[in-house]
């Protein structure tokens, strides 16, 4: 029975018709109720502001190598984080080695997203031989250790940044796909998405408009924390000397560097091993901010 | 009689199990008439839903429709390619779903959903799909629909997110309404909101409905007709009158006799039926239902009975027709 008062009567709208706020403004909200995610934010911003104003913010030039200023400790004359072992200044280095190494995190996660989607979501939606095919060739992949595979396929190709970004990415496609999947075959078996069939939906749209939607969040999160392992990963491969070349310096490059003076000038190494610690755990305080904020149940009244 | 919009005919549906081939829905054959609501009855795994679902070919692997016609308006549905499909569902056959806390897409606004539906089937601009689903949201009795349609899904209660579900299936006035236990999932006072609201939204586009349910109170309340399933096949076929006055098949009297009554007392005890639901995929010979049919008589282990008609439609499935020539006694309680 609808009862009378239930009924909406005509012309009484104005007051309760402001609009909910859209989604991406609620989950903002809620991401910004979380300290520790967007404390990690406005640190990650600044790291991000400094690498890509880099030339502007920095004191010295990354390459000018001041003999008598070899490895200067912390708060010498003009260097404020001192120098490294060729002499040059350490903080304009890792403003410098900030825009290599964030490039590395965030450009390979961010394409094998975008690749994992394609293959996650097809895997997931249609099943069958289509899945099998994806998963099956990815498991081949999956097979080797995730470091191992990157320094292979990093030593096939001339060492250098393009080349650390392709070794990352191949290496993520599988573990992000696999969540793609996985979430893809979670949502499908939602009756929204029969009932949008039973609505009338084409393949498109019910993929679009109704699996998308509702399955990217765990992947933005997953892939969130992803960017932090791979600045690590992308370092260690600097490290190795298949990544960023000299005098070019990330920061895996420059810990690198460091070791070999680890004993007289810890600095040199300490320095960008805390950057690489802290640029990663933001980028986990983010996903985990990130989880709660993407999370339907969160957007409140 | 009226010529019927929907016509099923010998419609099988079965589903390839590691067990064996599942017979969900076996030789099936009933029709619908425009502004009459045809029950499907029958216990869990009698093949209610994937009828319904049959209808609408939402039926997916390892299900198969694997014979017979789904007339709609004399063209059969199985024949259609999958886009003339899509052009069918959610316009000319509208569904409503069992489960309204899932059925709706929590990532969009409910008023987009509802609007959906009609940007997808008819030639209207979103302004005017916005003014037709706020007519809608008020029709189904959702108050203040204009501050509503902007809400998300879980911003709804249990029965508004039924009603949203409702507007959504009658947004493109179809001709055919099928509503798969739409009220299960709610509480008994929504429920009996709902029901009302699909009899008032059926009555308003003279549309056939088919609705399917374990409930015989909702069958009292809103069935024109009554199909009663068994394992996959119709067992029983009669008029909403017929079916609660004279049921003939021993099924059909079980699952009346396990009611409880407002003139029972305390000391009644209510008569469930004996026993499970048979393994689809290891049906006994014969009858179906034979091992729980407290009537049952050496045919019936031996074939499937025949159905019989009578000159009022009244149909059943039961070799004590035959044996007898005349409705078997009934029951008496």
């Amino acid at each position: 029975m609808v009862s009378e008062q239930e009924k909406p009567v005509a012309g009484m709208g104005p007051v309760q018709d402001r609009p909910t706020p859209g989604r991406a403004r609620l989950a903002w909200k809620a991401f910004a109720q979380d300290r520790a995610a967007l404390v990690s934010l406005i640190f990650l911003l600044i790291v991000a502001g400094l690498a890509v104003f880099a030339p502007v913010v920095s004191p010295h030039d990354p390459y000018e190598a001041v003999n008598s200023m070899r490895n200067a400790p912390p708060g010498s004359d003009g260097f404020l984080l001192g120098t490294d072992s060729n002499g040059r200044d350490m903080l304009t280095r890792l403003i410098y080695g900030g825009r290599i190494s964030l490039v590395v995190g965030f450009a390979p996660t961010f394409l094998a997203m975008a690749i994992s989607l394609v293959l996650g979501l097809s895997a997931g939606y249609f099943g069958g031989w289509v899945d099998q095919a994806i998963m099956r060739t990815l498991d081949v992949l999956f097979a080797f250790p995730l470091v191992l595979l990157a320094i292979a396929i990093a030593g096939v190709l001339n060492p250098g940044v393009s080349t650390e970004i392709i070794a990352i990415m191949v290496v993520l496609v599988p573990y992000i796909s696999r969540i793609v999947r996985t979430s893809t075959i979670s949502v499908t078996a939602q009756p929204y998405i029969e009932a949008a069939r039973a609505g009338g939906a084409g393949q498109w749209a019910i993929l679009t408009r109704y699996v998308l939607p509702n399955m990217i969040s765990p992947v933005i999160v997953y892939s969130t924390t992803l960017v932090g392992l791979m600045i690590v990963v992308g370092s260690g491969l600097s490290f190795l000397g298949l990544g960023v070349q000299q005098p070019a310096a990330d920061w895996g490059a420059m810990v690198s560097e460091g070791r070999v003076v680890l004993r007289k000038a810890p600095h040199v190494t300490v320095f960008p091993g805390l950057l690489i610690v802290a640029v990663s755990l933001a980028f986990n305080y983010i996903g985990d901010g990130l989880r709660d904020a993407l999370d339907p149940k969160s957007i409140r009244r | 009689m009226p010529e019927p919009i929907l016509q099923v005919e010998d419609l099988r549906t079965q589903f390839i199990s590691r067990r064996g081939v599942i017979k969900a829905v076996d030789g099936l054959s009933f029709s619908v008439e425009a502004g009459k609501t045809l029950c499907i009855v029958g216990e869990s795994g009698s093949g209610k839903t994937v009828s319904s679902l049959s209808i609408m070919r939402l039926i997916d692997p390892p299900g198969r429709i694997v014979g017979g016609r789904i007339l709609y308006r004399g063209s059969d549905l199985l024949a259609l390619d999958a886009e003339a499909m899509e052009k069918i569902r959610g316009d000319r056959i509208g569904m409503v779903f069992q489960d309204p806390m899932t059925s709706l897409n929590p990532a969009f606004r409910v008023g987009d959903q509802i609007a959906e539906g009609m940007l997808i089937h008819q030639d209207i601009t979103p302004a005017e799909s916005r003014i037709r689903t706020l007519d809608l949201l008020s029709r189904v009795g959702i108050p203040n629909p204009e501050a509503r349609f902007d809400d998300y899904p879980h911003q709804f209660s249990g029965g508004m997110r039924q009603r949203a579900l409702i507007a959504s299936a009658i947004a493109c006035r179809p001709e055919i309404l099928i509503a798969d236990e739409p009220t299960t999932a709610l509480d008994v006072t929504i429920q009996a909101q709902i029901l009302k609201l699909l009899k008032e939204v059926q009555y308003d586009l003279n549309s056939a409905m088919i609705l399917v349910t374990h409930d015989l109170g909702v069958v009292a309340a809103m069935a024109d007709y009554v199909m009663v399933m068994y394992a996959g096949r119709m067992v029983e076929y009669a008029d909403v009158e017929t079916i609660f006055a004279r049921p003939r098949h021993p099924y059909t009297r079980g699952l009346l006799r396990s009611l409880i009554r407002l003139e029972d007392t305390r000391e009644d005890e209510l008569a469930p039926i004996p026993g499970a639901p048979p393994d689809l995929s290891r049906l006994p010979h014969g009858c179906s239902f034979a091992p729980r049919c407290p009537s049952a008589i050496g045919a019936c282990t031996e074939s499937y009975p025949k159905l019989h008609g009578n000159v009022d439609g009244h149909r059943v499935a039961c070799h004590l027709e035959a044996e007898m020539g005349a409705p078997v006694a009934r029951a008496g309680r």
